[in-house]
């Protein structure tokens, strides 16, 4: 067990691309889909919790999964599962690879692999809306959550807890009426 | 030594206070590296960054790792990346033992009802700021339209796709 929640994300760890949000596609497929250790819920919920806290989302989420699995050794094991591949491959490039930083073959393997991840991306869209059970109200907070920070250039963090206290208010308010 | 402390110090602070992952940190690395410590130049700077992105793994590990060598050799790496992502862990497992104390609660609950549906938001505004720099001509449109139906409806592995989509980058451009 210890080797797969190490193993799973050490692959996360060297197959993300542009960092960030190109890493939800894989912990999705990896944590939620094939070995089912968060479902969609708390893969919304700790992603939340990743945006509101400092730090890369990727070691947030490892180090949140390997807890919830297996406590402080686990939360430890994952996260190194996770950075271990970046310093590796960085260290690799700093000492025998930077003289071929500006190589042709490497460009255009990366004009394909841009549009992939865009759609890799997509598609984590889709299947965390599928699995979520949207109704209208859902779509129009996403949809005003996009236009925010597309639109607007608002933090995350300020939309996160406006939902949040806004969420209670309201299931408050509706307590209230029952 | 003296610097492996700078290094230590600093990079917990990119670390400790760099909200919203990866390209969020940059401005905070910039201000530690260039300007207070004078470690490297801008020019280099950019040079790191563009490594930085087209290599797998968190952007803030792998600025660390790089910048970390780059002023004190493999310890330099070893440190800089550990004291990164050390306010993260310390931070998330005090927040996933609370959670798990307060899983029951309503306010919790009730909370997370209304930030999921903003997440799925954040996700697609990321997807829509990747694409930007990813769909430049009609090939990769084609690409990246060919993949998100494999991956969404015919199960193929994101890690998988990564790969293939190189392959063809390789061919077509």
């Amino acid at each position: 067990m210890y080797f797969k929640m190490f193993w799973t994300f050490f692959k996360i760890g060297a197959f993300t691309i542009g960092g960030g949000y190109a890493m939800i596609p894989l912990i999705q497929e990896e944590v939620v889909e094939k070995n089912g250790w968060l479902d969609t819920d708390e893969f919304m919920d700790i992603l939340a919790i990743a945006e509101v806290t400092p730090g890369p989302v990727a070691v947030n989420t490892s180090t949140y999964v390997g807890y919830k699995l297996k406590g402080v050794k686990g939360s430890l094991l994952c996260t190194l599962g996770t950075i271990l591949p970046s310093f590796l491959i960085i260290l690799s490039i700093v000492t025998f690879l930077w003289q071929y930083r500006q190589n042709e073959v490497i460009d255009k393997i990366f004009l394909g692999i841009r549009p992939a991840v865009a759609a890799l991306i997509f598609s984590a869209v889709y299947k965390l809306g599928k699995n979520m059970k949207l109704n209208w109200a859902k779509i129009a907070i996403a949809a005003v959550t996009v236009l925010l920070i597309v639109g607007m250039n608002i933090s995350p963090i300020y939309i996160i807890l406006v939902a949040a206290f806004g969420s209670i208010g309201y299931f408050k308010m509706k307590e209230k009426d029952i | 030594m003296t610097n492996l402390l700078k290094l230590f110090i600093s990079f917990l602070k990119i670390g400790g206070f760099s909200f919203g992952g990866g390209y969020a940190m940059l401005p905070l690395i910039e201000k530690e590296i260039i300007d207070i410590h004078g470690w490297m130049t801008a020019s280099e700077f950019i040079d790191i960054l563009a490594v930085v992105e087209m290599t797998p793994g968190p952007i803030a590990i792998n600025s660390a790792t790089f910048i970390g060598y780059k002023v004190a050799g493999v310890w330099g790496s070893v440190v800089a990346t550990l004291a990164v992502i050390l306010p993260s862990i310390v931070i998330i497992l005090i927040i996933a033992h609370f959670l798990s104390k307060f899983k029951d609660s309503l306010y919790v609950e009730w909370a997370f009802r209304g930030i999921r549906p903003v997440v799925l938001g954040l996700i697609l505004s990321a997807s829509i700021g990747v694409s930007k720099n990813a769909f430049i001509d009609f090939k990769s449109v084609i690409i990246g339209g060919v993949l998100f139906y494999l991956i969404s409806f015919k199960k193929l592995h994101p890690i998988l796709g990564i790969v293939i989509a190189g392959t063809i980058g390789a061919l077509v451009y």
